[in-house]
């Protein structure tokens, strides 16, 4: 197990790696640069900026600069924010983001999974008809429409809740909502079709011989197993939450990291641009890994350590 | 002979797109203590069905039972609400299945599986099952079953998760225990030994076994009894003696003509040609018709009555109806 886990760090940072080098030089030909705006600044004063950010050296200097400044998990100061460091508003920004990502996660996966064991154990009910008819819509439906459908419906029309900001549960609750239908979706659906295979397993009928209860023989014989393709995608999943995440704070204003990553692009603020590239991906790469690790727990087929000799 | 099981006139039918499947058709029999009854016919005549409507496992729909009764200490499980029905699944009647690949759960351990049932249905601490769950794999022959406890399905061959089925449905010490075609996945030596522990756990428990098969050879070798399917009808009932050295249904006749003899020099292999009759509309009279080399003209249009040949021996055929051997002493 240590010996997997110690593989797979080494493995992330080799990815990590490809993705700081692409990300940094993709960058950097993109045109423009952070400081030719229309307000005229001197020759002299552009000098002292780009050889203040080390922006008059060669690029692969440049590049072997940064990446000592990352190996010490410094992020360098912001271009166009001078007073703060990238590090600073990645502090502000990521507990925001994270609270948003998790609960949504947590929002959809739970309400998926349930919804999906309804439906299936409901197999082709009214309830299943419902559930699965939500289902559809939810995942055709992109969360952008989604939020402002939620905003015109719950916030203005009824006010019961508020339009935007993230300063309490109840603020959250819009957010979340339309971030998470997409993937609870996505879940409940491939939880059904996964749990109706399942339930026509031997080891099903076996449990059944056995005179278990139906409560038992679904959460203890079939969800287990039910839940193995669901797993899977779970990193997917994790995925587009993340990058859903970029377009429902702009949308309810929430202070969190996506909107300095969009700023800063549109900024070409280059410390910022790979500030929160490098923290994205080091988030989804950690969460890939642990729904590996959660896969190997949950599936005893799977050894994570070196091979059984077989 | 103390009766366990006694099941009559059973029907059980199945929806599906092509119409309504008349699976089983008024199976009539008994199962006496500590005796094991072979069930033996041809593929699709029944005998799944059969022993899974004892344990109520028809899956309902498609399913549908018609008719019939199967009692069980003075009780007819038919008429049993669900609850109570649980009560008796895997406690007082257990089964197991052909494929012991897939009857195992792959993402639960074997201690765990074995001492789910025995926490179901007997008052024991965890603790304790788990003596019970050992003292079980021992019987089957596992080998370390205090290690083997902590082990998953996959790290098993098949043989020996056989043996571990075997334990999971014998471990609360039922009283019928039905096996649909329990080495059927397995290869020759493997199933040799697997009917040798069903003869040493009968001898030790005094369990009835129902056995499921379609292997003649299989059944020369553990029943007591066979009760021989055709159609979703049993057509000729018997002890292996009466079966195997004096059958009386021409189908009988057929089947054990149609497998290699050890004790009958030359005898020559002859298939049952043709093939069953299709139950969506099942023929009203003897099914076998068809195909029978002595079918006369009463045959398909009349079923034949049950005729006792002896205590132990009833056969469904015209040729042993009573008033043939009338008509014959007669002349
Ligand atoms: N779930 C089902 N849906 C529809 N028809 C079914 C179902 N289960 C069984 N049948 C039908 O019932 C009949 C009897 O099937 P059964 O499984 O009892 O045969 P069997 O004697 O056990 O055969 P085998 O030796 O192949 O196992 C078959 O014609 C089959 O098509
Ligand atoms: S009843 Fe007639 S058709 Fe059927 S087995 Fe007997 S002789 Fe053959
Ligand atoms: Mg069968």
């Amino acid at each position: 197990m240590l010996h997997y886990i110690l593989k797979r760090l080494g493995s992330m940072a080799v990815t990590l790696l490809v993705i700081i080098t692409l990300t940094f030089f993709l960058m950097h030909s993109i045109p423009g640069s952070p400081f030719n705006e229309e307000r005229a600044t001197s020759e002299a004063v552009q000098k002292n900026l780009e050889s203040f950010y080390h922006l008059d050296e060669p690029l692969y200097v440049q590049y072997f600069i940064y990446l000592k400044s990352v190996a010490t998990f410094d992020f360098g100061p912001s271009i166009k924010k001078s007073s703060q460091t990238v590090n600073e508003m990645l502090g502000r920004g990521f507990p925001v983001s994270f609270e948003l990502g998790m609960i949504t996660l947590i929002v959809a996966i739970f309400s998926g999974i349930l919804l999906g064991i309804i439906a299936a154990l409901r197999h082709n009910g009214l309830i299943d008809y419902l559930a699965m008819t939500v289902a559809v819509v939810g995942i055709s439906v992109p969360n952008f429409v989604m939020a402002t459908l939620l905003i015109q419906q719950l916030a203005v029309t009824w006010g019961i809740l508020p339009v935007a900001t993230w300063t309490s549960p109840k603020h959250m609750i819009l957010p979340t909502l339309a971030l998470a239908t997409g993937p609870m979706a996505i879940i409940a659906r491939l939880t059904r079709s996964s749990m109706l295979e399942v339930m026509t397993q031997d080891y099903i009928r076996t449990a059944k011989a056995k005179g278990l209860s139906p409560v038992k023989i679904v959460f203890k014989h079939a969800l287990k197993n039910a839940l193995l393709p669901v797993v899977t995608i779970l990193g997917s999943l994790a995925a587009s939450i993340l990058t859903g995440t970029f377009v429902i704070e702009k949308i309810f204003a929430i202070p969190g990291m996506g909107k300095y990553f969009v700023e800063s692009i549109n900024q070409r603020d280059y410390p910022v641009i790979m500030g929160t590239t490098i923290f994205y991906s080091t988030v989804l790469i950690m969460m890939l890994f642990l729904v590996d690790l959660a896969y190997g727990i949950l599936d005893p087929r799977i050894k994570l350590h070196k091979k059984e000799g077989k | 002979m103390e009766k366990v099981l006694e099941v009559k006139d059973l029907h059980v039918s199945f929806k599906t797109y092509g119409g309504e499947v008349k699976a089983v058709r008024g199976v009539t029999f008994d199962l006496h203590k500590g005796e094991t009854l072979a069930i033996v016919g041809e593929s699709g005549c029944g005998k799944s069905v059969t022993s899974q409507s004892i344990m109520r496992l028809i899956p309902e729909p498609p399913g549908r039972f018609d008719g019939g009764s199967i009692v069980f200490k003075e009780k007819d499980l038919t008429k049993l609400k669900d609850s109570e029905m649980r009560k008796i699944r895997g406690s007082d009647i257990s089964m197991i299945f052909q494929d012991p690949m897939t009857a195992l759960n792959p993402t639960l351990t074997i201690g765990d599986q074995l001492t789910e049932g025995i926490l179901q249905h007997m008052n024991l601490s965890k603790e304790q099952a788990k003596k019970v769950a050992v003292q079980m794999l021992d019987l089957v022959g596992i080998p370390s079953p205090q290690v083997r406890l902590k082990q998953y399905p996959h790290q098993f061959s098949g043989g020996m998760r056989q043996r571990i089925v075997i334990a999971m449905a014998l471990v609360c010490q039922p009283e019928v225990l039905i096996a649909d075609e329990p080495t059927t996945a397995l290869d020759v030596t493997i199933q040799a030994q697997i009917l040798e522990l069903f003869r040493d756990i009968q001898k030790k428990t005094g369990v009835s076994i129902i056995l499921i098969t379609h292997d003649l050879g299989v059944v020369a070798q553990v029943a007591d009894r066979i009760a021989v399917m055709y159609a979703g009808k049993i057509v000729e009932t018997g002890t292996r003696r009466e079966v195997f050295y004096n059958p009386q249904h021409p189908y009988t006749k057929g089947l054990l003509n149609s497998v290699p003899r050890l004790d009958v020099d030359g005898a020559e292999l002859i298939p049952i040609a043709g093939t069953p009759p299709d139950l969506f509309s099942p023929p009203v009279g003897c099914p076998f018709t068809a195909r029978c080399p002595y079918a006369m003209e009463v045959c398909d249009k009349v079923y034949p009555s049950a005729t006792k040949l002896s205590d132990s021996h009833g056969v469904d055929c015209w040729l042993q109806d009573e008033r043939a051997q009338k008509l014959l002493a007669n002349r």
